[in-house]
């Protein structure tokens, strides 16, 4: 088999200090988007452990692995979580969720708790889609857009030219900047299109770093523009798969002239941690506490 | 008197030489890195089937997206105005023209005159071209000349959600894994992109007749499909593909006549 | 909020725009659309919101340069019907 350039690692993680065992709220958000699916659990609104995984054929399955690698190693399972939210694209096939709420709404509260109340833009941006949104220090929504139509500006389009270009998925970033002069970027918004073109710089003789920095910008624009439509107000943070991927995120950053505030965990986990918040509040809501 | 139309697609540049409007020869060659050499490739071809130099030439008009690249062409013409030139001269009752290249869908409409009245183009993006119906014939597995008569075999419409080409290709992979027929698949492709087509093609406010030239008129599954869609017949000319350079052409003559 | 449906492709900006909080869910624009691409129910982006609110149908999201094109001739273009009965002014078109 061809080795397949653009598969990624697959996470986990569980906070050191907190005993699932006294808390009063467990609370929990799976996102499944269509290429990783995550699941958060919170402790009291302290988030407690999370995974990412690879999206499978089958999102109710996908949605279970997710969880179960979430909660592996805890002691703790799916029957000791209070409410469950599902998020995301396969956010109706998740058959342990209490509720379903779109990913934009998950996103704006997730990155409202990861990032802090002062968080005004989020750029999130997915396996097949790209969001832009505005929240208010609340992490509710004020203004969204989401590109989930065309495949520029989303992490398929990189994928294909990491494929293309035969470079791991995780080394695209770094590897964008070994270039001596930052190149012209590719002209083609429409990634068929921009492929083609990336081969016939090849075909020039063009390193494949200089093609990637190129293609990189080239995304980075993109996004600028679909930012534009809402506007970009302080602060601002990246979320989603790219958001790893530094050789897009500075970019971004040098055409806006705005730093990205800095992610303490990972960007892609904001969808189900946004979830496992609404969750804790809808359970609130049902004991009569708000 | 000797001319020439050049048009510089995409995919393809095609050449073609008018003696006053009789045509004399044709011929193409495929885009490459360097178009210059590829429009010289393909007038080279037609002018040796036609049996003589260049220099015989009294006038190159040329077209297309690489139209610039034709560096020993005396004036350029758009691709709007040359598929209206030559769908009045050939079919002087057509009053739209849709024409599908490789990157690029246009629809135009023309008077009793040929004069363009209105156009509407799709461009930069692979999901209304047909490049589209090329990558998604990849992902079946297929040769794309396969995908226009599988598609004509069809059992059944199926839906493709996907408005992308990079999407398209996915959701292809999934409903062969759904174990829908290729043929209902194909189908599903020409359906999807004609559907595109169609609705630039009323944006423009469709009147009969109508014309369909391109190098994917010669799509039947496509053409199939259109046809359903606008629930109208289609006009398509003997080599479709060579609309534009005809056009082209027929601007040349002009000017070689002094007009 | 400002809710904008659609999307942007190498062509061009499509985005119809709605302000959720002057929508007052009404619904007059759903039967005025001749293509069925706006529809009236919760709120998917706030799930806290009680109140119904106006959006353009999952089925349309991609395709709306599409699916708006006959309301939007080159030509002698109209009122778009759908902004026309909305009495509150929550529906923009970008394009």
């Amino acid at each position: 088999m061809e080795k397949e350039y653009w598969r990624w690692p697959e996470s986990r993680w569980t906070a050191p200090d907190i005993d699932w065992k006294s808390g009063d709220i467990i609370s929990a958000g799976v996102d499944v988007g269509s290429v990783s699916s995550q699941a958060v659990v919170m402790v009291d609104g302290q988030l407690f452990c999370y995974s990412n995984i690879r999206t499978g054929s089958d999102s109710p399955e996908s949605a279970q692995k997710a969880m179960d690698k979430a909660l592996e190693e805890t002691g703790s399972t799916l029957k000791d979580v209070h409410y469950t939210v599902g998020t995301g694209y396969g956010r109706v096939n998740v058959p342990f969720a209490d509720r379903a709420i779109t990913e934009i709404a998950c996103h704006a509260r997730g990155a409202n708790f990861m990032y802090g109340p002062s968080i005004r833009t989020i750029l999130d941006m997915g396996g097949q889609d790209c969001k832009a949104i505005h929240c208010d220090n609340k992490g509710k929504v004020t203004n969204f857009l989401m590109n989930d139509k065309c495949a520029a500006g989303t992490g398929r389009g990189m994928e294909v030219f990491a494929d293309l270009l035969s470079i791991p998925i995780e080394e695209m970033g770094s590897l964008s900047f070994k270039v001596e002069e930052e190149p012209e970027p590719v002209s083609s918004t429409c990634v068929v299109f921009a492929k083609s073109e990336a081969v016939g710089l090849l075909r020039k003789g063009w390193p494949k770093e200089k093609v990637l920095a190129a293609y990189s910008s080239a995304m980075a624009h993109r996004v600028v523009e679909l930012l534009e439509r809402i506007g970009i107000e302080k602060e601002f943070a990246v979320t989603g798969g790219i958001a790893k991927n530094e050789g897009v995120v500075k970019r971004i950053e040098a055409e806006l002239s705005i730093k990205a505030l800095e992610p303490q965990h990972d960007t892609q986990i904001a969808g189900a941690l946004g979830g496992a918040l609404f969750a804790k509040a809808l359970v609130e809501k049902q004991r009569g506490l708000r | 008197m000797r001319v020439s139309g050049i048009d510089c697609g995409a995919k393809f540049v095609k050449a073609l030489i008018l003696d006053d409007d009789k045509i004399l020869a044709k011929g193409s060659a495929a885009s490459g890195f360097d178009q210059k050499a590829s429009a010289q490739e393909a007038l080279g071809k037609a002018l040796k089937e036609a049996g003589f130099s260049m220099e015989e030439l009294e006038h190159i008009t040329a077209t297309g997206t690489g139209k610039e690249e034709a560096a020993f062409a005396q004036t350029t013409v758009t691709e709007v105005g040359a598929n209206a030139k030559a769908m009045s001269a050939l079919h002087p009752s057509v009053r739209t023209v849709i024409d599908v290249g490789a990157e690029e869908g246009r629809a135009i409409r023309i008077d009793d005159k040929g004069k363009v009245v209105d156009f509407a183009i799709n461009e930069k993006c692979a999901a209304g071209a047909g490049t589209f119906t090329e990558t998604m014939a990849r992902a079946l597995e297929i040769k794309v000349e396969e995908i226009g008569p599988l598609s004509l075999k069809s059992q059944k419409a199926v839906p493709m959600n996907a408005q992308c080409a990079v999407f398209a290709e996915s959701e292809v992979v999934s409903l062969i894994h759904a174990k829908h027929s290729k043929e209902d698949i194909a189908r599903a492709v020409h359906d999807a992109i004609a559907d595109r087509i169609a609705s630039l093609s009323r944006k423009i406010g469709l009147e009969k007749d109508v014309a369909l030239v391109g190098g994917v008129a010669r799509n039947v599954g496509f053409v199939d499909s259109l046809k359903r869609d606008l629930q109208l017949d289609l006009l398509i000319p003997e080599d479709p593909e060579y609309s534009c350079a005809l056009g082209a052409a027929y601007v040349a003559l002009e000017k070689a006549k002094g007009g | 909020m400002l809710a904008n449906y659609g999307y942007k492709n190498g062509s061009g900006d499509y985005f119809i725009t709605i302000d959720t909080d002057k929508c007052d869910g009404c619904g007059n624009c759903v039967p005025a659309c001749p293509f069925g691409v706006l529809e009236v129910g919760e709120d998917e982006n706030d799930p806290f919101r009680e109140e119904p609110v106006a959006k353009v149908s999952e089925f349309h999201r991609k395709k709306i340069k599409y699916s708006c094109a006959p309301c939007k001739p080159m030509k002698k273009r109209k009122p778009l019907p759908c902004m026309n009965v909305c009495s509150p002014g929550a529906i923009a078109h970008s394009w």
